[in-house]
């Protein structure tokens, strides 16, 4: 198990770029979500000021 | 009859509706890929007898960097296509990409990074790959910016799609003047593995990585596709529907 | 001189020059090639021009004031300098030639004249091939003429002299096309200086590679054939391609 994180001695090169990619991956699920949920946020808000302005 | 399916990728209720019940058939199965893929790479592929764990970065940066390639490829390809058929979708597409493909690459220069520290004994280097992919983000990074900096959205799309194909074009004239230019002081070579012919243990979880990343693309593309087509569409009566559920 | 009386330089040109001006009656045209609407624009771009001959000044001078930076910051040895002098050259004549793209479409697009070249049925790929090469006259030569001077105030020998100046003209040609390319999608954006450069110096890297790589080699007295060919190369790839992406960048811009 010591032997697993410490990669060979490399722990503090290997550790650090899964880290990064892994965060990569996550921030563009939170990211893309978050887009799509705004993007429905303003087409509803559009169809609200369409409806009112008839 | 074969071009139904094409003027239907047109619709964008359609599109909608469509990207809305793929994406699952891609997340999951992109989740598994990258979960084995870790696990292989991290736990089951033997040290390299050159690099030792260190070689580990690979499994990482290589689907990155393969993910930073591909996306722009597919977005050049989307903003043709949006430009020669002017269909509003195709350059929703293009659009969707570019974040994604920019992080990727940042991720890739990062991992990149970190495997020369260990490597070369640098954190830099000013090898082919890495200044290419480099030369990559400042390519994203012109393409968001051109398209923030158009206040029209239709303007917007379109200069931005030119701004792609020419930026594709390109992408292989950059990389051969890096490596000519590379080659020309005899830099230390690039990340390759030691060994010629990777033995299956280490090959099988890399390719699981370039599996479950491409297939994370695809499901990202489709979660930021559907809010570009919303953006597109004025007040389209199936917008009420949609929104409302 | 009779041509720019004719109605195809009065169709081309209807703002502009005094000529157009007094004589926008339009009488029909009698059709004009392509390649005639191209020499007129490009005659139009340099009378232009010189009446604003201190514009034209503006980045030779930034090139030189560039070239006297390097020294300063670095170090006044000239054996030191002949080293770096090819990246010198070649950043100040990126630099330099990227601060004359402002001026290659901005007065027209404000005067409408670009818009009379869209909807004037002529090829607007000739036409933005004229205004580019008019641009490339007006400051990539005048940079290839330069740069032998900067070359010899860095250290470098007289006998490099005649390849230095090859290889920035032929360079400048492409540096002058890519960046129609970007001055054409950033019209309209207002303070678009770092946009564009951001969107023209990653296209343009190969020349500088090639170009930097070629000087050297000039300066060390070495053959530079290679690296001339292959810039050359990227010129040919340049006017092909270059004019009908900025046409199309120019439309859609304008819509």
């Amino acid at each position: 198990m010591r032997e697993f994180f410490d990669m060979g001695g490399y722990a503090a090169f290997v550790w650090p770029a899964y880290a990064v990619t892994l965060a990569v991956i996550v921030l563009n699920i939170v990211w893309a979500r978050q887009a799509l949920a705004r993007s429905r946020e303003e087409a509803r808000r559009r169809l609200k000021m369409h409806g009112e302005a008839r | 009859m074969t071009w139904t399916w094409f003027h239907r990728l047109a619709s964008p209720p359609y599109v909608y509706a469509l990207a809305a019940r793929l994406t699952p058939w891609f997340a999951w199965p992109a989740g598994l890929c990258i979960l084995a893929g870790l696990w292989g790479g991290l736990v089951l592929a033997p040290p390299d007898y050159q690099q030792g764990d260190g070689f580990r970065i690979l499994y990482v940066h290589a689907p990155s960097a393969w993910m930073s390639l591909m996306v722009y490829t597919t977005m050049a390809i989307a903003a043709a296509i949006g430009l020669v058929w002017r269909m509003k979708v195709a350059h929703a597409v293009a659009a969707s990409c570019a974040p994604i493909g920019a992080s990727f690459t940042f991720a890739a220069l990062v991992t990149g990074a970190l495997w020369g520290e260990p490597m070369w004994g640098t954190y830099w280097e000013w090898d082919p790959r890495l200044t290419s992919e480099l030369v990559l983000l400042f390519l994203y990074l012109g393409y968001m910016g051109l398209r923030a900096g158009i206040e029209d959205p239709q303007r917007a799309d379109r200069a931005s799609a030119v701004l792609a194909v020419v930026g594709v074009v390109n992408v292989p004239i950059i990389h051969y003047s890096v490596t000519w230019w590379n080659s020309l002081h005899q830099a230390p070579s690039v990340m390759r593995l030691a060994k010629p012919a990777m033995p299956l243990a280490m090959l099988a979880p890399l390719l699981l990585m370039l599996l479950g990343f491409t297939l994370l693309f695809v499901a990202l593309l489709l979660t930021r596709l559907r809010g570009e087509v919303l953006a597109r569409e004025r007040a389209a009566s199936w917008i009420r529907e949609v929104v409302s559920a | 001189m009779s041509g720019h009386e004719s109605p195809a330089a009065r169709a081309l040109a209807p703002v502009a020059t005094p000529v157009a001006r007094s004589a926008q009656s339009a009488h029909a045209a009698r059709p004009v090639s392509a390649g005639e609407a191209a020499r007129l624009a490009l005659l139009r771009d340099l009378q232009l021009a010189f009446r604003k001959r201190s514009q034209l000044a503006q980045p030779l001078a930034f090139f030189a004031m560039v070239t006297l930076l390097f020294p300063l910051a670095i170090s006044p040895e000239l054996s030191r300098l002949r080293e770096l002098a090819p990246g010198v050259l070649w950043v100040g004549a990126l630099l330099a030639s990227l601060l004359a793209l402002e001026f290659l479409f901005r007065d027209d697009a404000y005067d409408g004249t670009l818009e009379q070249y869209a909807l004037s049925g002529q090829s607007l790929t000739a036409l933005m091939f004229a205004k580019t090469l008019a641009h490339w006259l007006l400051t990539g030569l005048p940079l290839a003429l330069m740069a032998p001077l900067a070359a010899l105030s860095l250290g470098v020998a007289p006998a490099a002299l005649p390849g230095i100046i090859v290889a920035v003209a032929v360079g400048s040609v492409t540096l002058s096309l890519i960046g129609s390319i970007g001055a054409a999608l950033t019209l309209g954006i207002k303070r678009s200086g770092a946009l564009l450069s951001l969107l023209t110096l990653p296209l343009s890297l190969p020349v500088l590679i090639f170009g930097a790589r070629a000087t050297q080699l000039a300066i060390h007295g070495a053959p530079f054939l290679a690296p001339l060919e292959l810039l050359g190369a990227l010129a040919v790839l340049g006017i092909t391609l270059a004019p009908l992406a900025a046409a199309a960048a120019v439309r859609i811009s304008l819509e």
